[in-house]
């Protein structure tokens, strides 16, 4: 179990420097460090002697190295247009992108599981099959449309929820600001999370069904039946934990792309996170901004895909006891 | 004749015929492609041509509303564009863009996976660890990435120029991982078989067993998901000109219409976001299902009748 | 008197989009306490899916469309949920085929002994784990207190399928329903896993089903036998008389094909052709394309078990049941 999740630390700094690396690369080329520090009226006499000061005339591996150090200690460049280190920037963004993202998640848990293990247990029924067809169609809608749509139908027409930025938010510990204290913020939350969640909402349903029914069809669950258990216990005891296994690991990737879809649907709310940090900086062609974020969600992703092999490494007890041996 | 007379008879065609959805779907498919593809005959007016258009019909409402007109059936754009026209021609740009990612891909990937699949070993771990890598970070985000790179590195008035090709660079770039592990998989379970052994045995060398031989038999699952990739490409398209960095408004695709729309729903002009929309849900929806269909009938499992 | 198990002509059907398939048409046999009875035949001959009708666990389109199944005199074909579930792994336990996808591979196996008897049983859980390591030391698993920590995939095939037996007796049941149990197993350990069921049952009191094709297996076990064909049963008797005096023609076959009773080198006998199909079943007797005795009447009527001597041994047979 040890050696495994060595292993997979190592793995993941590998990614890391990839990642690095690349980011690194695409600074080097596109980005201007001298214009990030000094603006854009510069003679070119003082241009060379700036950028021999900053070092920019030494060979790649030796700029590079000094990236990755730099990184390690937190120093992502400069922001352009924030006149401010980029890691800090996008810290002061993540409490927003990271509160809607938990919020999705606690959604797309308390929707889907329940739902997908009864349209496994009873796929006929009317509810499963409008389930089922609402995944299938829901597979088709891009984000931000059911975004929009979301928009129209209850800020534009019902004006029951509001649909633009956070709202009110209260500052805890010194720097994360947080919607959930208070009630507005909470309004803000609602539709952005529900647009977030459609995307994946379709998936899972499907996902926890189809691993559900496989279970129930296996001979350990007709021998649970045989042996006369309740059926709750054979249901959510047996058959449930078999079918959480894999959609464990699939929730661990999907975690990923939520934060991609996150950049779209920030764009729609005007959601002040860091997504719509990364569109701005676009626009506004801040490079170390860019680049920065590109390191940053580099990382959570090699982060997140790491934790969630070991987790299932932990919980299913055939790799766990496997590892030892 | 003969593969005709074997096409007429298989399972493929049955299955096809007793499927409604199936045939929904590629009827709906066939006259959208069709529409696409002649819209310079189809589309009452050339959008790309500035001098069909005047700003001043900007945001006119559909014909069948007040103070719409018979000239634009489903009312006008921000720019004074028929809204019609400008869906038809925007549909091609997807559908362009749509193919030529999933060819690009399918290039990339099939050679990536038959390389690894049949030759094996170090080149095999070696490929296998950069599909991992790329696979491990969602698409969607390597295609914003990319382009948001790109986009700075030619500078906006380029871009846009090039921006057809560029997005299917960047779509195909992205996108390719699928592609390689299918195949590779597929190509690994070949290797094993007798017909294989078989063609080394007469003294092939290793390209034409691969090119001729084992390829052929990985078709089916490439065909699988091809259909959904395509599905994929477009709302990849569709995303990232909705953020500003695909098709520009001067050309625009269906998701730089709905995000020009976008900001004018609060002023009630909705159907410049919502036909669009509805088109590309549509659009989408029919692939998808073809997809679903075309897997349930190539899906070996199903033989065991 | 009162059998302890009284299963009179059981017809299960399946119910598929074209129609429905009969899987069995009109079994009946019965089995006292601690008798042993052997259900025989060829695989898809319908054994299995009789034992499964016994407790009502048949799978999806199955059901049960016909006859009564009697169990210490209850209907059990007419019980409720509940009730057959308060039965199920209580009073009529079963044993499957393969001991790893029997047991749940993610669950300790002292978790899949004790919620057997807690699910039937108001005691402590720490009186289940005690009954729970008395039923192990019964099938001679060493080490009890430590096996029961353990995952399935920690144990061997005769050690887990001897734990599966162990969960079955847990409850000390009055019926065990063994679904061809040494199948999966490597022969050396099959003799010891039927010598072990064979022993419990003295000990424990407890009936046997036997579901198997093993014919040899069934010789040493059981004390009566059923043979099965497309879905009916075509003889009944005593062991020792069905193996040396088999009087159907099918059961004569089956008897004449085991290798044991042949020279070296001479060929095996065989019964010409193969059993049918669900759906192709022959009208009149289901074996009659390919027997040797068949007449007329065997093409177009169904025969009904006769019997044919004095020791209770019964054939469904136009041409070889004779009256008493």
């Amino acid at each position: 179990m040890f050696a495994f999740i060595v292993r997979r630390i190592i793995q993941s700094i590998i990614v890391m420097l990839v990642i690095s690396l690349v980011g690194f690369s695409i600074q080097h080329h596109i980005g201007d460090p001298v214009r990030d520090l000094v603006g854009e009226r510069v003679t070119p006499a003082e241009r060379e002697e700036i950028r021999d000061r900053l070092g920019l005339n030494d060979p790649f591996y030796i700029q590079y190295f000094r990236f990755v150090k730099k990184a390690c200690k937190g120093d992502l460049g400069l922001s352009f247009f924030y006149k401010k280190p980029a890691l800090a920037v996008i810290i002061s963004k993540a409490p927003a992108t990271l509160e809607l993202v938990i919020v999705t998640s606690i959604i797309l848990i308390i929707v889907s599981i329940p739902s997908g293990i009864y349209c496994a247990i009873y796929p006929k029924r009317l509810f499963s099959r409008f389930a089922m067809a609402f995944s299938t169609i829901g597979v088709a809608i891009p984000v931000f449309l059911t975004a929009i749509a979301l928009i129209y139908l209850f800020g534009v027409e019902l004006n029951w929820l509001p649909s633009f930025g956070r709202g009110e938010t209260v500052k805890i510990g010194g720097w994360w600001e947080t919607g959930f204290l208070t009630w507005d913020g909470l309004k803000h939350l609602v539709l952005p999370s529900i647009s977030l969640s459609s995307i994946m909402l379709p998936l899972f349903i499907r996902l926890i069904r189809a691993e559900m029914m496989e279970v129930l069809e296996t001979e350990y669950i007709q021998f649970a039946w045989a042996k006369g258990l309740h059926r709750e216990r054979v249901w959510f005891i047996h058959a449930f934990k078999n079918t959480l296994l894999p959609v464990i690991t699939v929730f661990g990737v999907q975690l990923g792309i939520m934060f991609a879809f996150t950049i779209l649907t920030e764009t729609v709310f005007q959601w002040q996170g860091m997504g719509f940090m990364f569109l701005e900086a676009v626009e506004r062609s801040d490079t170390s901004l860019l680049v920065a974020y590109l390191v940053v969600v580099g990382v959570i992703f090699v982060l997140v895909n790491t934790i969630v092999d070991i987790i299932y490494g932990i919980v299913n007890p055939m790799v766990r006891i496997a590892g030892t041996k | 004749m003969r593969a005709w007379n074997r096409f007429k008879n298989s399972y493929l065609l049955y299955s096809f015929k007793h499927d409604p959805i199936a045939i929904i779907s590629s009827v709906v498919l066939s006259i959208l492609i069709a529409i696409s593809l002649l819209a310079p005959v189809v589309a009452p007016y050339n959008t790309y041509d500035t001098s069909t258009f005047d700003i001043m019909d900007a945001e006119t409402p559909p014909s069948w509303m007040e103070k719409g007109t018979k000239d634009f059936i489903l009312g006008t754009d921000i720019q004074g564009r028929c809204l019609l026209s400008t869906m038809i021609y925007g549909l091609r740009v997807s559908l362009i863009i749509g193919c030529g990612a999933v060819l690009l891909q399918a290039f990339i990937g099939i050679l990536m996976g038959l390389f690894s699949g049949y030759l094996g070993g170090k080149l095999d771990s070696f490929l296998m660890r950069i599909t991992d890598i790329q696979f491990s970070i969602p698409y969607l985000i390597v295609a914003i990435f990319a382009s948001a790179i790109f986009k700075l590195a030619f500078g906006v008035g380029r871009y846009e120029e090039l921006a057809v090709p560029l997005l299917i660079i960047i779509i195909g770039l992205s996108h390719w991982p699928i592609y390689a592990r299918t195949v590779r998989a597929s190509v690994l379970g070949e290797k094993k078989k007798e017909y294989v052994e078989a063609a080394r045995v007469i003294g092939l060398s290793h390209w034409p067993i691969m090119y001729r031989h084992i390829l052929p038999n990985t078709m089916t699952s490439v065909l699988v998901i091809s259909t959904i990739q395509v599905a994929e490409a477009v709302m990849s398209e569709a995303a990232l000109s909705f953020l500003g960095l695909g098709m520009p408004i001067t050309k625009p695709s269906l998701g730089s219409l709905i995000r020009s729309g976008f900001e004018y729903i609060f002023s009630g002009s909705w159907w410049i976001t919502f036909f669009p929309g509805v088109l590309l849900i549509i659009f989408i929806l029919v692939i998808l299902l073809l997809g679903d269909w075309l897997r349930d009938v190539l899906n070996p499992k199903l033989y065991k009748g | 008197m009162g059998h302890l198990l009284e299963v009179k002509d059981l017809e299960v059907k399946f119910a598929l989009r074209f129609g429905d398939l009969t899987a069995i048409d009109g079994a009946s046999f019965t089995l006292d306490k601690r008798e042993k009875l052997g259900l025989v035949g060829e695989s898809g001959a319908g054994k299995s899916v009789t034992g499964f009708a016994i407790i009502n666990l048949l799978s999806k389109p199955g059901y049960i469309s016909g006859g009564k199944i009697l169990f210490e005199g209850e209907e059990l074909n007419k019980l409720s949920d509940e009730e057959i579930r308060k039965i199920r792994g209580n009073r009529i336990s079963m044993i499957f085929q393969d001991p790893m996808m029997t047991l749940n591979p993610v669950l300790t196996i002292c978790t899949q002994m004790v919620e057997t008897v807690l699910a039937h049983q108001n005691v402590s859980k720490a009186d289940a784990i005690g009954l729970a390591i008395e039923k192990l030391k019964k099938v001679y698993i060493p080490s009890p207190e430590k096996r029961l920590y353990q995952y399935p995939h920690e144990c061997s095939g005769g050690m887990r399928q001897r734990i599966v037996i162990a969960i079955a007796m847990l409850t000390n049941p009055a019926l065990i329903i063994a679904d061809e149990p040494s199948t999966a197993l490597d022969v050396t350990i099959q003799a010891g896993i039927m010598d072990l069921l064979l022993e419990l049952c003295e000990t424990e009191d407890m009936g046997l089903i036997l579901i198997t094709h093993d014919l040899a297996v069934v010789s040493q076990v059981t004390e009566k036998i059923a043979v099965m064909y497309a879905g009916k049963i075509v003889e009944t008797g005593r062991t020792e008389d069905i193996i040396n005096n088999p009087q159907h023609p099918y059961t004569k076959g089956l008897i004449k094909a085991i290798p044991g009773t042949l020279e070296a080198g001479s060929r095996l006998n065989q019964i010409p052709g193969m059993m049918p199909t669900l759906t192709d079943i022959p009208p009149g007797c289901a074996f009659h394309p390919r027997c040797t005795f068949s007449r007329t009447i065997c093409e177009t009527e169904a025969p009904i078990l006769i019997s044919v001597n004095d020791r209770n041994q019964m054939i469904a047979c136009h041409v070889l049941g004779r009256h008493l």
